[in-house]
């Protein structure tokens, strides 16, 4: 890991001594243990503080949306795959983009890594797939593999699809045998248990929208759920609209999701909102063949119209 | 003061005995998290100091609170008028508050409490209820409490202040709806007040010496000039990583920013009252479509400067932030208020 932060920052400080970039988007350390956060740099000066660890969780993507300057941008496989989505609807131009690729080997759960102790996490560390966590009474080594983030457990994209150079060398993908086992199980409930699953799961949900503003896809100049006239949505806490938000919202990603989970990883509740996501993300890949963000070159599936279309209704 | 000293092994009898006369709220466990909430039947406070992600706010100011309701039949006399709904306002007992939280509803009542405005539902629900803290023995590493004028064991806003001493707690009754609870609760053992005083100080020097009081200054805030603050070129790369997805005011015990909604079904209207977000574009936009806070920039700067500026100027009470560290446990990329106030206190005007 401290390679990768090496090959960044000289990356990087690079880019902005040639001008050829006016900024960078990346990653600097978090003030507090197991914390990242997402950062510009305008200066080589700057671009030391850039960081790579297993904490870099979020997606830069977000952060790219509408900008015009010349930028810089540090991303992983998920990342990467919404700069392309970026690109295929018009948020941001590949000319205006340098993209440093880094090939991901998954990011931790903090929450997980959490649960195992009874105190404050005061340090975290890592080193060739070992994490090393203390609290102030504890201090325990753990294997990464079992402390990835849920959606870096069924992740087949972990390199970059699109980059202009790779802070290191490829990593293998992981082969997934069911990787929609979560998904099927849903599907397989009872309308009657779907339905009690869905409103145990936002039982906690505040209506903050962290997931919608983590998510580079929701940059709608205003929100369906912010819509005053008319108002779409009821504000409160009642069960209906909440659930309309979240249906809603998936929706919206529908065909367009990565599964890159910085929705899931900015719920100050812990809610595990990609169980709504994930259906459209199976769903898109069995009947359209389709899986966002390889290609900025092809049209996604909600956006073609194909004459050979099996679906009747269509024609 | 009086101190009275409750067995470990009566505590649970004495909160059953107390729900005679009160409704008990408390930290309890839920899924991963811990939440204050009203407690049912056979359900305990936790009283490990857990910090609940969503603050006990919500006591007293619900997130989304019925207020007002009316009638839109026209066949009744006083259809179309808005009348207060019937809500429960019988005695509540709030346990295991955290003192900094406790202190949070003193800075809040600032607001719905003047001179000139009573808020109605807060103050009736804050007249209602009694708070019994619990002392932070082991404070969190997130904790700068007291650096924000509070502490582990500080007593503003308590009626009663629970010290865990292994076996048993030591309560301080600090008001008159404190000594009514504990004897409510059939906690009428009198410790020697001596004794307990000195075994209560060792315990709370020992906690506050876990907080480092210097990691966030606040001192300087005041003298600071508001335009210099508003000013500031900090704030630009400052907010760049903020979402603006209002968590942090969502578990602050301090924020106290609402809206008002109306919603109708059939002949019913009902006014709402919901937690809303100085950090949310929709909180500051006129209905003439022009909005003096559009730029997430100025939103990132207005939930600090009022925090940590324009309340110190307007109230002379110290910081809204009493540092109970939830934003900065839960902004999910890491602004960091203990930061800001010290970018704010050391601030020095650029030289034009
Ligand atoms: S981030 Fe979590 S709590 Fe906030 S709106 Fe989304 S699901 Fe609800
Ligand atoms: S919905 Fe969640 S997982 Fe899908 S792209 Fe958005 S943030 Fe990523
Ligand atoms: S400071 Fe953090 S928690 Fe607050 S609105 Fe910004 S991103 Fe959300
Ligand atoms: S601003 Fe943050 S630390 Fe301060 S009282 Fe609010 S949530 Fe707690």
């Amino acid at each position: 890991m401290d390679s990768l932060t090496d090959k960044i920052r000289t990356l990087c400080t690079g880019l902005l001594k040639d001008g050829k970039v006016d900024m960078i988007v990346g990653f600097k350390k978090g003030t507090i243990p197991m914390s990242s956060c997402p950062c510009v740099a305008r200066t080589p000066e700057q671009a030391k503080e850039l960081i790579w660890d297993s904490n870099c969780t979020l997606n830069l993507a977000n952060y790219l949306t509408n900008r015009k300057e010349k930028i810089g941008v540090v991303a992983k496989g998920c990342d990467s795959r919404n700069i392309v989505n970026h690109i295929i609807e018009n948020k941001v131009t590949r000319e205006n983009l340098y993209i440093i690729g880094v090939p991901c080997d998954g990011m931790v759960d903090k929450r997980k890594i959490r649960a195992l102790f009874n105190d404050d996490i005061t340090l975290f560390s890592e080193e060739n797939n070992k994490l090393f966590v203390e609290t102030a009474s504890e201090k325990k080594e753990l294997d990464k593999q079992d402390f990835l983030k849920n959606n870096c457990t069924t992740c087949i994209h972990r390199n970059p699809v699109i980059y202009d150079e790779l802070a290191a060398d490829p990593v293998e993908e992981q082969k997934i045998e069911n990787r929609f086992a979560d998904v099927i199980k849903i599907e397989n409930m009872s309308s009657d248990d779907k339905w009690n699953y869905f409103n145990d799961l936002i039982k906690d949900c505040i209506r903050c929208y962290a997931c919608r503003n983590a998510c580079p896809l929701c940059y709608c100049p205003t929100c369906f759920v912010d819509e005053s006239n008319p108002q779409w949505v009821g504000k409160g806490q009642d069960i209906n609209d909440v659930r309309t938000f979240h249906l809603l919202r998936a929706y919206h990603c529908a065909g367009r999701c990565t599964d890159c989970g910085a929705c899931e990883e900015a719920c100050p509740m812990d809610i595990h909102v990609r169980a709504f996501t994930r259906k459209l993300v199976k769903d898109s890949c069995e009947i359209f063949d389709w899986e966002p963000g390889l290609d900025p070159n092809k049209r996604p599936a909600l956006d073609t119209f194909n004459p050979d279309d099996p679906d009747g209704f269509i024609k | 003061m009086k101190v009275i000293k409750i067995d470990k092994q009566n505590w649970t009898g004495g909160i059953d005995k107390s729900r005679e006369n009160y409704q008990i709220f408390g930290p309890v466990k839920d899924k991963e998290h811990f939440v204050f909430k009203k407690l049912n039947l056979k359900e305990y406070p936790d009283m490990e100091n857990a910090l609940s992600v969503l603050s006990p706010k919500s006591i007293l100011f619900p997130q989304s609170e019925k207020i007002l309701a009316a009638s839109l039949d026209e066949s009744q006399d006083d259809h179309h008028i808005m009348k207060r709904v019937a809500t429960d306002y019988s005695p509540r007992a709030v346990i295991g508050i955290m003192p900094c939280d406790a202190k949070a509803v003193q800075l809040v009542k600032l607001n719905f409490d003047t001179d000139d405005y009573r808020d109605p539902y807060w103050c009736d629900a804050y007249e209602a209820t009694t708070f019994v803290g619990l002392a932070v023995n082991k404070p969190s590493i997130y904790d700068f409490t007291l650096s924000m004028g509070s502490g582990p064991f500080a007593e503003e806003g308590l009626d009663v202040l629970l010290v865990d001493c292994k076996d048993h707690f030591l309560a301080k009754v600090l008001s008159e709806k404190g000594d009514a609870f504990l004897k409510a609760s059939g906690f009428t053992s009198e410790a020697d007040a001596d004794k307990s005083a000195k075994l209560i100080n060792e315990i709370k020097n020992q906690a506050e010496k876990a907080i480092d009081a210097e990691k966030v200054k606040t001192e300087k805030l005041k003298e600071k000039s508001l335009l210099e603050l508003h000013g500031a070129s900090f704030w630009e790369d400052l907010s760049f990583s903020c979402i603006n997805c209002g968590t942090c005011t969502f578990v602050c015990p301090t924020c106290w920013c609402f809206d008002i909604q109306d919603e109708t079904k059939g002949k019913k209207a009902v006014r709402f009252r919901n937690w809303d977000s100085c950090m949310s574009p929709l909180f500051t936009l006129h209905a003439s479509s022009h909005n003096p806070r559009a730029e997430k920039v100025q939103r990132v700067r207005q939930r600090f400067m009022h925090k940590l500026k324009y309340f110190v100027d307007k109230y002379d009470q110290g910081t809204m932030c009493v540092g109970c560290g939830r934003c900065v446990v839960h902004c999910p990329v890491n602004i960091d208020i203990r930061e800001i106030c010290n970018t704010m206190n050391s601030y020095e005007a650029e030289q034009a």
